[in-house]
């Protein structure tokens, strides 16, 4: 490859052709400031509009100050990253962006995770000139029940445009009006939940400021805790417990599975249970489903639908009812983990503790918001009682721990609750994409073949590439599978299995970048893509060190057939832990 | 047979249409018809003559005599009396300012005899809407001979010619051709830029609506030698006069064969599409125009990478401006060295400017570079109005800078015009006199960029916002000497961080009024004084004791009851009350009420 | 319309165009022009002025001639009608009276194309409308 040869500052670097300047400065430890600039390495996911103007430096010879982010090294370029005229540039920009930003830090839901104010930090800025009375843009304030929308704090560095847009290809996001007034608002300034918005909440997790937030259920949380009258049992997804170590300075990729159990307790929580039992279950059930339309396909059925599509992400359900109203029948009827805990939940486990349903509140720990919206859906519902009552993310759990004084570093390992806190590898791993899929082969293929999985670790269904294909033997006839991550390359998927270009018997889908470990509910990945690696590692090796790593070796799954459910997919099992899926078209 | 012996062009621009051009052509073609001379006199309606200050126009040919601010009304009379017997109507004709003669014959006209027409060679001289003319005056000859010849060669002579962009920039177009002609693609464009956005500038639209063959022609002769085989003119729906005459040319065009496959036998294929654009300012920057013909935002991209590497739909594009295409088919009829002699060292051949501001002679120019703005001002623009004093010319529009009794003598090319801290831009001239305000004026600039910036990066979006701030702050008599000094830190940082050419050039106008005009804003700010008397806030009216007989009229015409006195007494004003209407000033016969 | 399939077309057809839109050519270079103008008032009119002025402008076409044909007012020889003014440039204008139509082809060839002085010129002392105004 071409290299090129420039100095940054008086040192001299060499970069293969195509480098930026930012880029080439980071290799000798010249950290350029940015705002708008985001990039998720080998996602595919990139924010670059050029728009901030933070980044700026100096390049000899050139009339204006060059950002950057966008721009290439050439041979001999001479980069001045700090010169005069630089910081006063970045220090002029800078006090303009907050000109126009609402001065209240210290209430903001941002506050102390905020790029804007770390960089005013940074850049040291004591004083914001300006001019007196200066016009300060607003905009009306829009909720929602995943997250919230207060774009006067937006400085249109674009990321949630490009995460919507390029990335999810969704489409609700855009920016609109012009100049001062400029907005990234919905298409003809709907609200969000009337706009094609999804959910997935990948604008919020790229967000860095507080004009994107989750919306904040820990209150009510707190409240059903101090209610004597309830019984309050939690369950907490796969995917929390890779992340939410980060909140109190943990090593990401560190597993805290056993000190989440502790806080969970010390909060108040009557029974610490686990999603992944669910997990289990869902794999029971979605597993008789793909085999049943397996053998109906084998055995020349041509009315069967195939691939069977997952169903545990919500957004992607959502996503999968706007834009392929025409494929209804194609997803599995399973619930979603948290739907399928909770049915069981005030269904089962309400009659064996001996509590009402009403007075049962189900929380749910997820490393996503779309799971808010989930519960609100009224076929999860029985006479207006929800089964999950109420969502957190992994970051309003973080701060409840901290709202509680609980020492999170120093918290004993404990483990979950039973019944419904036994899970096996297979469920854990649900966390990370390709998991699902994983899970699903395990059972699947026992159960198929009748005989005994030799090697348990689907490796050819594991990484982070967009879209992945694989072909499993069982026992002769090959099964071909497909997964898939992020909503753009899930329209590629279905795209092609539309028109016929793709034939798979199965496809999981999971909306955010990496799976549940990157949802919007998760810390955030300031842009790096090790830390979502790490956190599936961490997913992995849990997976690895359980006793249990095959679903329907779950003892405790097999013990709620026996006493309750009878078996996957019978009747008691269709009314509670399945559902169906509506045309919801965006028509406006 | 009975011959024609007369043609009566009619300007049919949208200037003269908004006076009832159209109206006065079928007037024509009435008494005509009355009178018997309809076989041998044509009305034929044409593109802009330029003289806009004076429209509607309307020349007699074959003697042209060139008849102005004519109505409908007056249709009769010229048929009647110059067309039946030879006899011109003396109170239609031109009168010079300073002679106040009669000039029967445009080519005596001063504003014309300084103007060398190249863009502008058929406005106003053949229909737009009918391609026989354009044919006629070797229309469609210039693709002709390229077609039969070596692409390369092309090329070659419009890079020898010296041809440079005219929306304002500069850049070489045979070098940019040559540039998107490298460039490799199953797919390539030809783009026209006609989304001009200048206040006050109209001189791609005149070019669209007098000559559009003119620009079909020229996108044809780039296509080929860029390999490309589409061409698509982005224009701003505000230019619906504009719009019909290119959609008639291009539905002639192709009737002829001269757009479509195997245009001329070559076997060369091209076509041209229209896209109407919604009239952003901003879109006139070549990545943005581009953004908006993908139906986004219209709104500038980083570059690299440039339109031509990848462009329209992602494929190396080559984007010129009207005038610039407008330029092509001269320069390969008549040889790059006879447009090479034209013009300046670095900068040839001709700029079309439309002149406006206080100025006698409004309206559209084409002059050879290097003309100095005093010719420009003075001699085909006729002066100031009233007699008044220059005070300064802005060129480049909201991108330019203000220039000053100094630099009158500056020639008129792309390096004098920078080297003075202003800029050639697309042609936009704005002359102002001694009663204009400099801040105010630099306000109204601001006020333009404020309105059209895309909002995408943050100096242009907060900053130029802020500047306005800051000027109406000054023009409020609320400024500090700091103001002057954010300003300008202000500015500076915008030129050198904004994304696109329009926030690198939107503090100019600020920039260049405090280097030329600082006193003035040092008035403004110290003295809170607007010397020009423009700043409302900083005016006030007084009355003359000495001169004041006490009439009452001023009292009387006053709207907020400031002004008290007894009958023949001096009167007062209370400045409290005061709102600086001007009524009082504007009533007193005795020059009592003075502004300070 | 047919297309048009060469550049040789292209060329044949300006020719075939060409003169509707000559007179306006012509008028722009008008300084290089013969001008020719024919005195176009009542008494000019009812002399046959008009007859003379097609003649003119039809010979002028047939033979591509750089001349002008204009129309002018009263020259005040009313005697003299049809009255026309032939302006060469390079020379004085002259003026014809009495002209027909065959007096009139007879001024273009031998006059205008050949140079040669003809009868029935009247001597120049009058002043046009133009010089009036």
């Amino acid at each position: 490859m071409d290299k090129i040869k420039l100095t940054i500052d008086n040192k001299p670097v060499e970069v293969a052709k195509g480098t930026t300047i930012f880029q080439a400065a980071r290799q000798v430890g010249i950290n350029i400031p940015a705002l708008c600039y985001m990039k998720l390495e080998n996602l595919g996911v990139e924010n670059r509009p050029g728009a901030c103007r933070i980044c700026v430096v100096e390049v000899e010879g050139r009339r204006n100050l060059a950002p950057s982010c966008s721009t290439d090294c050439t041979e001999g370029m001479v980069v001045k990253t700090t010169s005069p005229r630089v910081l006063n540039a970045r220090r002029t920009v800078m006090e303009l962006i907050l000109s126009d930003h609402p001065q209240d830090c210290l209430v903001c839901p941002s506050n102390g995770k905020c790029e804007l104010q770390d960089l005013a930090a940074t850049l040291g800025i004591r004083e914001i000139r300006t001019v007196e009375n200066a016009e300060v843009s607003t905009y009306r304030k829009d909720y929602s029940f995943s997250l919230q929308r207060d774009m006067d704090k937006c400085i249109l560095c674009r990321r949630c445009e490009s995460m919507c847009n390029d990335v999810q290809s969704v489409g609700a996001l855009g920016a609109i009006n012009r100049g001062f007034t400029s907005i990234v608002a919905t298409a003809f300034e709907q609200n969000l939940s009337d706009s094609p918005c999804v959910f997935c909440g990948q604008c919020v997790a790229v967000c860095p400021t507080g004009a994107l937030t989750r919306t904040d259920d820990t209150g009510r949380v707190f409240k059903a805790l101090a209610d004597p009258t309830k019984t309050v049992v939690v369950q907490t997804a796969p995917a929390v417990r890779a992340a939410l170590g980060e909140e109190f300075g943990i090593k990401p990729g560190t597993s805290v599975t056993g000190k989440m159990a502790a806080a969970l307790r010390r909060l108040g929580f009557d029974r610490v249970f686990d999603t992944d039992f669910a997990a289990d279950l869902t794999i029971m059930e979605e597993g008789t489903e793909l085999l049943g339309r397996i053998g109906a396909f084998l055995q020349g059925d041509t009315s069967v639908k195939l691939p069977l599509l997952t169903s545990c992400c919500p957004a992607w359900i959502n996503f999968f009812e706007q834009n392929y109203p025409d494929m209804l029948d194609q997803p599995s009827t399973a619930k979603s983990p948290q739907q399928m805990f909770g049915a069981v939940a005030k269904n089962y486990l309400s009659q064996k503790m001996g509590v009402k349903r009403e007075d049962l509140v189900v929380v749910s720990v997820m490393p996503c918001i779309a799971k808010k919206y989930e519960c609100t859906r009224k076929e999860f519902s029985k006479d207006g009682n929800p089964d999950v009552d109420i969502s957190i993310s992994t970051v309003e759990l973080a701060a409840m721990i901290k709202m509680a004084n609980i020492d999170f570093v120093s918290l004993p390992d404990e483990d979950f609750d039973h019944p419904l806190g036994e899970s096996t590898g297979a469920a854990v791993i649900f966390g990370t994409t390709g998991g699902v899929m994983e899970a699903a082969l395990r059972t699947a293929y026992e159960v198929f073949t009748g005989k005994t999985l030799e090697r348990l670790d689907f490796k050819e269904v594991r990484g982070f590439e967009g879209i992945r294909t694989a072909s499993v033997d069982f026992n002769g006839t090959m099964v071909n599978v497909c997964i898939a991550h992020q909503l753009g390359n899930a329209r590629k998927v279905m795209d092609g299995i539309r028109s016929g270009k793709f034939n798979f018997h199965a496809v999981e889908v999971m909306a955010c970048p990496g799976g549940c470990i990157g949802g919007a509910g998760q810390p955030y990945h300031k842009g790096d893509a090790s830390l979502l690696k790490a956190r599936a590692q961490s997913l992995y090796r849990e997976d690895a060190d359980k006793p249990l790593r095959k679903s329907h070796e779950n003892p405790y799954i097999t013990k709620l057939y026996e006493e309750f459910l009878g078996e996957p997919m019978s009747e008691l099992a269709h009314h509670l832990l399945h559902t169906h899926y509506f045309d919801k078209h965006h028509k406006i | 047979m009975v011959q024609i012996k007369m043609h009566l062009l009619v300007c049919g621009g949208t200037g003269c249409r908004a006076s009832e051009s159209d109206r006065l052509v079928e007037q024509l073609n009435h008494h005509l018809q009355l009178n018997g001379l309809a076989e041998e006199v044509k009305v034929v309606t044409t593109g802009c003559f330029g003289f806009c200050e004076k429209g509607p126009i309307v020349k007699v040919i074959p003697d042209n005599t060139f008849y102005t601010q004519v109505t409908p009304e007056d249709a009769e009379e010229i048929v009647k009396e110059h067309v039946l017997k030879g006899r011109k109507v003396a109170r239609l004709l031109y009168e010079d300012p300073e002679t106040l003669e009669h000039i029967s014959d445009s080519k005596h006209m001063e504003f014309y005899q300084k103007q060398v027409r190249i863009a502008l060679r058929n406005c106003g001289f053949i229909d737009p809407e009918n391609i026989d003319e354009y044919i006629v005056r070797d229309g469609y000859a210039a693709l002709g001979q390229v077609l039969a010849s070596d692409p390369k060669d092309t090329i070659e002579l419009i890079k020898k010619s010296g041809l440079r962009g005219r929306g304002g920039a500069g850049f070489p177009t045979g070098l940019k051709w040559e540039i998107t002609a490298g460039n490799q693609a199953d797919q390539k464009y030809v783009v026209c830029n006609a989304d001009e956005g200048d206040p006050g500038a109209f001189m791609d639209r005149s070019i669209l609506e007098g000559d559009p063959n003119s620009i079909i022609e020229a996108m044809a002769i780039c296509g080929y030698c860029i390999g490309a085989t589409k061409g698509l003119i982005y224009i701003r729906a505000e230019y619906p006069l504009a719009i019909r005459r290119l959609e008639i040319a291009i539905k002639q065009a192709r009737e002829y064969g001269l757009l479509g496959k195997d245009i001329l036998g070559s076997g060369f294929d091209f076509d041209i599409e229209l896209r109407l654009g919604a009239g952003a300012f901003v879109c006139g920057e070549e990545t943005a125009l581009i953004s908006s013909m993908h139906g986004s935002r219209g709104e500038p991209t980083i570059k690299p990478p440039f339109p031509a590497q990848s462009g329209y739909m992602g494929k190396p594009t080559n984007v010129n401006n009207v005038e610039t295409f407008a330029n092509i088919p001269p320069i390969i009829l008549k040889g790059w060295e006879w447009f090479n002699s034209i013009g300046s060292e670095k900068s040839k051949g001709t700029k079309v400017f439309a002149l406006a501001g206080k100025i006698n002679n409004v309206g559209l120019i084409e002059v050879p570079m290097g003309t100095t703005l005093r010719e420009v001002i003075f001699e085909i623009g006729g002066g100031i109005k009233d007699g008044k004093r220059f005070k300064a010319v802005q060129t480049g529009g909201p991108s330019g800078g203000c220039l000053t009794e100094q630099h009158l003598d500056t020639p008129i090319d792309y390096e004098h015009l920078t080297a003075a801290g202003s800029m050639m831009g697309s042609g936009g001239m704005i002359v102002m006199d001694e009663d204009d305000c400099m801040v105010s004026v630099a306000k109204f600039y601001l006020e333009f960029t404020v309105e059209e910036s895309c909002g995408k990066c943050a100096p242009c979006r907060i900053g130029n916002k802020r500047m306005h701030e800051t000027l109406e702050k000054i023009c409020q008599g609320k400024g500090t000497l700091d103001d002057i000094e954010y300003l300008e830190n202000l500015g500076k940082v915008i030129k050198d961080t904004a994304l696109c050419g329009l926030g690198q050039t939107s503090p100019n106008p600020v920039l260049s009024t405090i280097q030329y005009f600082k006193d003035e804003y040092r008035a403004h700010v110290v003295d809170k004084k607007c010397p020009a008397g423009q700043c409302k806030a900083l005016k006030s009216y007084v009355i003359d004791e000495t001169k004041c007989i006490g009439c009452t009229l001023c009292a009387r015409n006053c709207p907020t009851d400031a002004i008290t006195g007894d009958k023949k007494v001096p009167h007062v004003i209370d400045q409290s009350k005061c709102i600086k209407c001007g009524a009082c000033y504007e009533k007193c016969k005795f020059g009592a009420i003075q502004i300070r | 319309m047919n297309k048009i399939k060469s550049l040789d077309d292209l060329r044949k057809m300006k020719q075939s165009l060409k003169s509707d839109i000559s007179i306006r050519e012509k008028s722009d270079k008008a300084e290089e022009m013969v001008r020719v103008r024919v005195a176009m008032a009542t008494c000019g009119i009812a002399a046959g002025a008009r007859e003379v002025m097609n003649t003119l402008l039809r010979k002028v076409e047939q033979d591509s001639l750089p001349v002008v044909v204009t129309q002018g007012g009263c020259m005040g020889y009313c005697y003299a009608e049809p009255t026309i003014e032939v302006a060469v440039p390079g020379k004085d204008p002259v003026v014809f009276s009495h002209v027909d139509s065959a007096r009139a082809l007879e001024i273009v060839d031998k006059y205008i194309v050949k140079g040669e002085l003809i009868d029935g010129i009247i001597p120049v002392n009058y002043q046009t409308i133009q010089e009036k105004l």
